[in-house]
């Protein structure tokens, strides 16, 4: 055996967070695709934005609250997570309006640093093009 | 399945993970160790109620990877590594301690 | 009549074509990813804060809170119920529409 393959890896998440299970289904596949240590990256765009919102609180619907779950992904190494600027602007919304991730630089100074970065369209088609595979949710 | 402790009866899943997180209790997890002939000493105890404070904030029970780097952050250098949590928890330190935490089966592991 | 709408305005039609074909005066109950459409600042604000006007408009409380959305953030005119207001909207009107 030589050395691993690393490939880059997208995760393109275009669906609002409760209304459908696809938000969820995306942050299980990120969360167990993280074990098999490639170069991995997430895109948030369209209402797929909406899954980074703060305060949600899903007691009242009586189902699981997964926001907080994202929060764990920079434990996972994954710390690179692109918000389509268009999509939030469509929206009303800004990077305040988001929720605040980081996650500990181990490969530099140790610190913790944001994970979220909020891109334009043009710079998100970029990003898209230079990955070895996109997987959608 | 179903576990029976102190005369009651526990839903689990088909590996022994409990089915419903508030039935969670000392005893609960005491009673699964002793199945794995493992007795719960306060080493095994910090690992387990790390794990239900890291599910507490994050709603997911973390990989061993995350788990081992995780314990090192908040225990010490001497507890985040493989060799002292397999020591601990010889079927694997996420699954086993997961499994006496009352939590799901962590989320990464494959 | 009472209309339902739980598609976000940015992926689905729904509301366009409800707002389209409902008569004037009726409830319009926004639910689960609709409400996102009561925020204000969005590229549809204009046409719901106008429907607003023309329909008595309704969003569904818990579907707000899960989404994190405050009721700060809402349109003018939008009245926030919970699950007994539903019914309450269900029960007092003599027909209700589901768009989804």
């Amino acid at each position: 055996m030589g050395d691993p393959v690393v490939k880059k890896f997208m995760y393109i998440n275009r669906h609002a967070p409760c209304g459908t299970i696809y938000a969820v289904e995306g942050l299980e596949v990120v969360l167990i695709g993280a074990a098999f240590e490639q170069e991995v990256c997430m895109a948030f765009v369209d209402d797929g934005v909406y899954q980074l919102k703060k305060n949600q609180d899903t007691a009242a619907l009586e189902i699981k609250n997964y926001a907080p779950a994202y929060r764990a992904l920079g434990d996972y190494d994954v710390h690179k997570l692109y918000v389509e600027r268009e999509s939030l602007e469509q929206r009303g919304l800004t990077e305040q309006d988001l929720m605040q991730l980081t996650y500990e630089d181990e490969d530099d100074d140790w610190k913790e640093k944001p994970s979220l970065k909020v891109v334009t369209r043009i710079e998100l088609a970029d990003l898209i093009a230079e990955q070895d595979v996109l997987l959608n949710f | 399945m179903a576990l029976e402790v102190n005369g009651k009866t526990y839903e689990t899943d088909e590996e022994g993970y409990l089915a419903n997180l508030s039935d969670w209790s000392k005893e609960i997890a005491e009673n699964m160790a002793k199945e794995d002939d493992c007795e719960l000493t306060d080493n095994h105890w910090e690992v387990v109620n790390f794990l239900r404070e890291y599910y507490e904030e994050y709603q997911i029970a973390p990989a061993v990877r995350v788990l081992t780097k995780a314990i090192g952050k908040k225990l010490g250098k001497d507890k985040g590594n493989s060799k002292y949590l397999y020591e601990l928890f010889p079927y694997g330190p996420a699954k086993q301690a997961c499994k006496y935490a009352g939590l799901p089966k962590p989320t990464g592991c494959v | 009549m009472l209309h339902t709408v739980n598609k976000s305005p940015f992926e689905k039609n729904s509301l366009q074509t409800c707002l389209r074909l409902a008569k004037e005066g009726n409830d319009i109950l926004l639910i689960e990813d609709a409400v996102y459409a009561a925020t204000k600042g969005t590229s549809v604000s204009e046409m719901v804060a106008q429907a607003a006007t023309n329909f008595n408009l309704y969003v569904l409380g818990p579907d707000l809170l899960s989404r994190g959305v405050g009721q700060d953030e809402l349109i003018a005119g939008c009245e926030v119920v919970d699950y007994a207001g539903f019914v309450r909207l269900a029960t007092e009107n003599d027909k209700v529409q589901s768009w989804l």
